[in-house]
């Protein structure tokens, strides 16, 4: 860019364009970040007044919590299973969405539908599907001889949190198989056809060429998923409301729960807090591997 | 080997081989079909569920399939359950954020992508990680903060959170499409004696309305499908989105399935299609440029 016409000008003349975005970012995305560090500090009436300083006295209340193990095991199980299965199945189907074949542009628009419509309303669909007297799992598990009971797959705690897994991992599939087509698609026709011409069996190809040039879209597609998948609130929330009783809570909605259900906030801020970091890291991780320096640097 | 031989050697492989390549691309479509069920298979019941009448639903074993197709459904939603109002206000938020997303993000991301300033580097790092917050997380804070100014159950509140939340989409693509326009072109009329403002407005701007309306299409859809925040601060089903006013029809003691799903149906088709027209650029702002 040339810098004839504009010259590296002062921060201030800067204020009437980035101005509004800036005072919005502070005020409602940075001011609840510090309202919720203190009032994690703060002893908080039932009806949200501030009564004076708590200490640590909430960071000790939430972990005295005897819910809050189970619930700290369950999350790490639902972000690794999550994320792991989504990544390692959104490269096949990438894959499958690149190739050549009638009706891909139908696989291509199913797969973008669970990742367009609003999430509460998938999961209220797949609520009605695995309801055990109406839903239409029920049916196909008759009609297959399964079973022959009706069987509650979200009332049972055994496999309401499996059921709940795999439901995330399919709307979580969309972003990141599209991350990869994106990638695929960058790649040039000429390495991927000489990965194949050199008689290198397609599976050795894909490993030793595709995947490599590969990797950043992979990468990147895994951080921002599993920023996604930690802080998902819909599915787990309409299935199930973290139940029966705290079995299928992750930390999302377990704080939740201790805030606007058990009315404690300084205790769920405190649990808030500890959230924050978690997402702290992945930002991180998100900035080592993006170019947004490519954008600064012009 | 004689040359007859030969040749008929060499047809047969051909044939083979078109054989061959007939059997794999009929089996990837197979394969194709078949994963884009599994898919769309929620939908598809859905769908089934919201055409059967009122008798149907309650079927034990369920049917696969209505007996009787009932598209009055998708009319009588309307009266059935409040969907109209749930419909109106979810208009009002998204579109509201929409415009106001766009009045705050256009200028921002025109003046960084033609810019150098000190503010510019720490202002695209803000943005960069604002993108990566959800307002999930932050619930508690946007809560008493939204009481102190009285912003709860509020249009207002609603859609300031939403603006705010889904402006690092919305500058981080605007400043791509701004920065593919060539520079020359804006000098020129620079020269030619245009202010710094008709510049940008008689010039940048219409060269730049792609990328203005898919983020516009995209702040829409946000605030469209957004729920934990509507969940959390709209008390009253006079100011709740669909989101939040069907996720509360499903806690009653007679849930109207058929018309709980006409009505998602109705507000998600619109959604799905908007989405699809903006696909080639999503991708790109949601990773910041780092996958294309």
């Amino acid at each position: 860019m040339s810098t004839k016409t504009f010259k590296k000008g002062s921060s201030f003349r800067s204020l009437p364009w980035i101005g509004p975005a800036l005072l919005l970012i502070f005020i409602f995305v940075l001011w609840p970040v510090v309202e919720l560090f203190l009032v994690s500090f703060r002893e908080i009436s039932v009806s949200g007044l501030i009564k004076g300083w708590a200490g640590t006295e909430n960071y000790k209340a939430l972990l005295d919590n005897s819910d809050l193990s189970g619930t700290l095991r369950r999350t790490a199980i639902w972000l690794v299973v999550v994320v792991t299965l989504t990544m390692a199945l959104s490269l096949p189907l990438a894959q499958l969405m690149n190739a050549n074949f009638r009706g891909r542009r139908f696989l291509r628009y199913s797969v973008i539908v669970p990742w367009a419509a609003s999430l509460v309303i998938t999961a209220t669909s797949w609520k009605w599907i695995l309801d055990p007297y109406f839903g239409i799992v029920t049916r196909i598990i008759v009609d297959l001889r399964i079973a022959e009971e009706p069987v509650d797959l979200l009332g049972d705690p055994r496999t309401s949190f499996i059921v709940l897994l795999a439901v995330g991992i399919t709307v979580s599939l969309p972003f990141t198989s599209y991350v990869l087509l994106a990638g695929l698609q960058a790649i040039p026709k000429e390495i991927m056809e000489a990965s194949l011409v050199d008689g290198a069996s397609a599976w050795k190809g894909y490993w030793a060429i595709t995947f490599p040039l590969l990797r950043p879209a992979f990468l990147v597609a895994a951080v921002i998923n599993s920023v996604y998948v930690f802080n998902s609130f819909p599915i787990i929330w309409v299935m199930t409301k973290g139940g029966p009783a705290y079995e299928t809570d992750t930390t999302t909605t377990f704080a939740y729960k201790v805030a606007f259900r058990d009315q404690d906030i300084g205790q769920s801020a405190s649990l808030a807090v500890g959230n924050f970091f978690v997402i702290l890291i992945f930002i991180m991780l998100f900035l080592k591997l993006s170019k947004w320096k490519e954008l600064d640097q012009r | 080997m004689t040359i007859t031989q030969i040749n008929k050697k060499r047809k047969t492989s051909r044939k083979k081989r078109s054989k061959n390549s007939r059997i794999k691309s009929v089996s990837l479509s197979l394969t194709g079909i078949i994963v884009a069920f599994l898919f769309i298979f929620p939908y598809v019941t859905m769908l089934s569920t919201a055409l059967k009448p009122k008798s149907d639903i309650t079927d034990m074993p369920p049917t696969y399939f209505p007996k009787i197709y009932e598209w009055g459904n998708f009319i009588k939603v309307f009266q059935e359950i409040p969907f109209g109002m749930y419909m109106r206000n979810t208009l009002v938020i998204s579109i509201a954020t929409m415009i106001i997303g766009i009045i705050v993000a256009v200028p921002a991301a025109y003046y960084v992508a033609r810019n150098n300033f000190r503010l510019r580097t720490p202002f695209l790092l803000l943005v960069l990680i604002t993108q990566m917050f959800s307002p999930t997380s932050l619930l508690i804070g946007i809560y008493r903060e939204l009481s102190i100014f009285n912003l709860v159950n509020t249009y207002q509140g609603l859609i300031l959170v939403n603006v705010s939340f889904n402006l690092a989409f919305s500058v981080w693509i605007l400043s791509s499409f701004f920065k593919s326009i060539p520079v020359e072109i804006e000098e020129a009329a620079f020269i030619d004696g245009a202010s710094r403002f008709q510049t940008f407005r008689k010039i940048s701007l219409p060269l730049a309305a792609p990328g203005i309306v898919t983020t516009a299409i995209f702040t829409f859809i946000a605030a469209w499908n957004e729920y934990v925040v509507a969940y959390t601060l709209a008390s009253s089903p006079e100011k709740q989105p669909f989101s939040v006013g069907l996720s509360l029809l499903t806690g009653l003691y007679e849930v109207k399935w058929n018309f709980l799903f006409a009505g998602s149906l109705i507000a998600i088709i619109p959604i799905i299609i908007l989405f699809i027209s903006i696909e080639k650029y999503l991708v790109g702002g949601l990773t910041a440029g780092s996958v294309k």
